[in-house]
């Protein structure tokens, strides 16, 4: 509908100017894609900071095993009697912030957040495909949300077995508590959120194809479009498949069928299950399991193409090669998911391929590194707090990308699966890269967001802080791994062997408090700065693209008067003219993509 | 208490750093702009603390290799040898391209931050450059892969001969057993539902194969000599993971799993190498000051063990079977002395 009312869609806004929303309509049942951005950023950042206190409990088991700490009574209840974790709830709290971290924030939060921000504002519409489908997509983000958070108030636990919920220990309540009600209740969750994602990205992917601009063709799109456009197909691809399992799962925990179980033996008795394979559930987890990876990295990876580019004054360096390397990435990322299974007892063969096609994924990450590098050289760097997060994203990218060339070689994934290696790899590679791509998108479009500038000395703080946190707990943790250190154990102390490692332990967990201690000056910085923050100049960071071209306070429609034809690329920084006397525009480095080709200028190829 | 104080020093040291940073705004000249936007001060300020960063960065990936590496266990098996060649190959590779990367990164960010009156140089592609950065990583990766292929297949294909000895290795929420083919050198048919009483293992007791079955609560292996595992899980997923024998299997209820290598060192010869006894001497001097042991725990003799390394349940921290590897002729002895299937139901 909204597609054939996109011509007439000028006049229309300025018809519906005279109608004042009700409170309601503005800010909690709201169709428009910037107030939808807003409550996807605050929800997930909500989130965000349940999932890291989890973390921060697990840290403080791990480094003090042995320890009381009052804080496990007041924050766990009884599963912390007496300042002492008990043990189901550890693996309760990994499960659950591992589903929150990788779902809810760097999902939704991140994703959800920019895409619906940056998707109109960057192509010229008015709004989404279907502002309707978008406002029911956040909503059931955000009963997901209560859902997931109120499984931690069931009698026996929220889901336990591991964010992969791998039956049967998470089809039978026999074999962990929090396979009772509490995996019902992370099943209605994932759900809920696999049918709020899934209606997100087909908007996303609508609107990207039909509602762009006059002259904005698909090789005039920012990065950060297509990033996000890739993003919304590969999750469209992948998550019915997490639903499938989890269908199946369900059947199998309540109507007694065999999908995922045979021969079981459980607390003195042998289950009727017969003829299943936890192994099949391996598989259509992973299928979704691992493309998630990259829809948590793309739109990272595209935020800061975006504002790397801005801020060096610089066009990006190889633009196609760059849609090139998300295009190849996302093919790749569905046909890579046997690497977290080379050890799970399927054909070695198999293991041979999924070695081959995984390896080869480093091949366009490879590319994109490079060319982050190559548009930094030569720039004239402003360094604000969001082109430092996009710095810190491309250097946790790299080192969390390399140990992946380990980790994907069946031989040597062998000795390391499963090991703390593993964590210390994928909290680099997609955890921190993509908060870091979450926070300089924050701190690059707080102005667009909030009409107001966040404070840039508090961004400096923060990332400068979190930047030697990260590395301080993820680079060591990668020799614990060596060690043989496994993940998801309550505590190490069972295992003399590992004595010597409770040092290196502490001193991950010293530098985890310090750099969550940090974010205290990113939410201090994001809620004063909604409020009291500096009004926002039209265009703050001298961008080209297309967001920077509507007035700082939010309309219905975006832009006052028609949608602005799109002439150019978005990265015409710092070109210079003909003669080469002087930029394009004589003293302005920036050449937004409303401005049409000049006469003193050298076109480029499209 | 210590957590509580680090918490504080954390705190108070984050408190500083924002005092020190209001001081300096406060220190700026008034007409100096609050836009919210990097200023030329800024970037200078900014890079150079770039320059700062990597001095931090190196320092811990020295520190991390200098004083942590040590962690990484010794091999034990006949495989170790290549599997850590091979690692170490691929970790210098990497650690390679890292340390010259991360250079790029943060030396770019510090030597091109922004100056007043600095010009960005418009260079929007080179297809000479891409081709270069997109062939190299493919040689390497293929030499790699090629490399890593050959390894796996050698692992995984195990070529079974006479000599070999086939153990199961079974496990169930939170413990293994390891059993052995006995006389015949043929495991005995089993399923879970021919679990009951002592028959913990559920062995089919009209098989005639299974009545000279041995199963034992600690795995004993002859050295130099190919062991074939075959894996059984009676309830959920379980992962056997015998860190010093770089081998590795899931444990998967309803069907079975394999996984062989060949010890090379016993017991007896890697805790008396000079990487294991000071290892030993370091955890020792730990336990002695480790308030919560018992005096029967202090003392700590190193032994391999098999752990489980996969979520299994509330236990699965502490889901672990000692392994010995000894000579052939000990192993024969303390084989010798195990109790057969038959023997142990005619107890019964």
């Amino acid at each position: 509908m909204s597609v054939a009312a996109q011509p007439l869609a000028n006049d229309h806004a300025h018809e519906e100017g005279h109608h004042e929303p009700t409170f309601i309509e503005k800010y909690i049942f709201s169709t428009d894609h910037k107030m939808i951005a807003k409550q996807y950023l605050i929800t997930g950042l909500i989130m965000g900071f349940i999932g890291i206190a989890m973390s921060m409990l697990m840290r403080l088991q791990l480094a003090w095993p042995n320890e009381t700490f009052w804080i496990y009574e007041v924050l766990l209840g009884r599963f912390g009697e007496d300042g002492v974790m008990d043990p189901s709830i550890y693996l309760a709290l990994s499960t659950i912030h591992g589903t929150i971290m990788i779902f809810y924030v760097l999902t939704a939060g991140l994703s959800g957040t920019f895409s619906n921000l940056l998707i109109p504002l960057q192509i010229g519409a008015r709004d989404m495909a279907s502002g309707f489908i978008n406002m029911l997509s956040y909503w059931l983000f955000a009963l997901s949300c209560v859902v997931i958070v109120s499984s931690f108030f069931v009698e026996a636990g929220p889901a336990s077995s591991g964010w992969t919920v791998y039956p049967p220990l998470s089809a039978l309540p026999q074999a962990i508590g929090g396979s009772g009600l509490g995996m019902t209740l992370w099943l209605v969750a994932i759900t809920i959120f696999i049918a709020s994602s899934l209606l997100g990205s087909l908007n996303y992917i609508v609107t990207v194809l039909n509602l762009r601009t006059q002259g904005m063709t698909m090789t005039r799109l920012p990065l950060t479009i297509w990033a996000f456009f890739v993003t919304a197909i590969i999750g469209v691809v992948s998550f019915p498949v997490l639903l499938a399992a989890g269908l199946l799962l369900l059947m199998d925990r309540s109507f007694g069928t065999s999908f995922f179980l045979s021969d079981i033996y459980i607390q003195g008795e042998v289950l009727s299950y017969q003829g299943g394979s936890p192994v099949l559930y391996e598989h259509l987890f992973w299928f979704l399991g691992h493309p998630e990876v990259y829809i948590v990295l793309l739109p990272a990876l595209g935020i800061t193409s975006e504002i790397i580019a801005t801020n060096s004054r610089k066009p990006i360096f190889g633009y196609r090669a760059m849609i090139a390397s998300i295009l190849a990435i996302a093919f790749l990322s569905t046909v890579v998911w046997g690497h977290h299974m080379f050890v799970s007892g399927m054909n070695p063969f198999l293991g041979s391929v999924f070695t081959f096609t995984t390896l080869l994924i480093a091949i366009p990450s490879g590319v994109k590194a490079f060319n982050y590098i190559t548009t930094l050289w030569k720039g004239n760097l402003q360094l604000n707090p969001a082109m430092l997060f996009s710095i810190g994203l491309v250097s946790t990218f790299v080192t969390g990308g390399l140990t992946g060339i380990i980790l994907g070689d069946s031989t040597l994934d062998i000795n390391v699966h499963d090991t703390y290696f593993v964590i210390a790899h994928f909290h680099l590679v997609m955890g921190i890269s993509a908060l870091y791509g979450l926070f300089a998108g924050i701190y690059h479009w707080f102005p667009k967001m909030f009409g107001r500038m966040m404070s840039k000395n508090l961004g400096y703080v923060h990332f400068w802080i979190t930047a030697v946190g990260a590395y301080g707990i993820f680079f060591p943790m990668h020799f614990i791994g060596m060690a043989g250190l496994p993940r998801r154990y309550y505590k190490f102390t069972e295992f003399p062997y590992f004595d010597d490692l409770a040092d290196t332990n502490i001193l991950i967990s010293v530098f985890a408090f310090i750099t969550a201690a940090a974010q205290i000056f990113f939410v201090y910085n994001f809620i004063h700065s909604i409020f009291y923050g500096k009004k926002a100049e039209q265009n703050p960071w001298k961008s080209n693209t297309l967001e920077w071209t509507t007035p700082v306070k939010h309309i219905h429609g975006n832009w006052p008067g028609e949608i602005p034809k799109v002439y150019r690329w978005s990265y015409d920084y710092s070109k210079r003219n003909k003669e080469d006397t002087d930029y394009i525009i004589a003293g302005q480095d920036f050449v937004p993509q409303n401005v049409p080709v000049q006469d003193n200028e050298e076109e480029m190829n499209e | 208490m210590t957590a509580l104080l680090i918490i504080l020093v954390a705190a108070l040291l984050g408190i500083t750093i924002w005092q020190i940073s209001k001081i300096f705004k406060l220190s700026q000249p008034i007409e100096s702009d609050d836009s919210q936007i990097a200023t030329n001060e800024d970037n200078q300020k900014q890079g150079k603390i770039f320059l700062v960063f990597t001095v931090f960065l190196y320092g811990l990936m020295i520190y991390s290799f200098w004083s942590l590496s040590k962690f990484y266990a010794p091999g034990a098996s006949s495989h170790s040898d290549d599997y850590d060649q091979l690692f170490f190959i691929s970790l210098g590779l990497i650690m390679f391209v890292q340390v010259i990367i991360q250079f790029l990164i943060h030396w770019f960010a510090y030597k091109y931050r922004g100056k007043k009156g600095q010009k960005a140089l418009f260079y929007a592609d080179n297809d000479k450059l891409e081709f270069i950065w997109t062939i190299i990583p493919v040689i390497t990766l293929a030499a790699l892969i090629i490399y890593g292929l050959f390894s796996w297949s050698e692992i995984m294909n195990v070529q079974e001969t006479d000599d070999t000895l086939v153990v199961e290795i079974y496990a169930y929420q939170f413990d293994w057993r390891a059993r052995y083919s006995g006389e015949d050198g043929t495991l005995g048919e089993a399923n879970v539902r021919f679990i009951e009483g002592i028959n913990q293992l559920g062995l089919n007791e009209s098989d005639p194969y299974a009545q000279d079955d041995k199963i034992t609560t600690e795995l004993h292996l002859p050295v130099d000599r190919q062991v074939l595992f075959k894996f059984r899980s009676q309830d959920v997923l379980h992962s056997a993971y015998f860190p010093f024998f770089r081998s590795q299997m899931n444990v998967v209820p309803g069907m079975t799993t394999q996984f062989g290598f060949t010890p090379t060192t016993t017991s007896k010869e890697i805790r008396n190498s000079e990487y294991m006894v000071e290892k030993v001497k370091n955890i020792n001097e730990i336990r002695q000051n480790n308030d919560n042991l018992g005096p029967d725990e202090k003392d700590y003799e190193f032994e391999y063990y098999l752990l489980c390394n996969k979520i299994c349940g509330v236990s699965h921290y502490n889901m672990q079977m000692k392994i010995v590897v000894e000579t052939e002729e000990e192993y024969q002895k303390w084989i010798s002395e195990q109790q057969t299937f038959g023997e142990l139901t005619a107890q019964n």
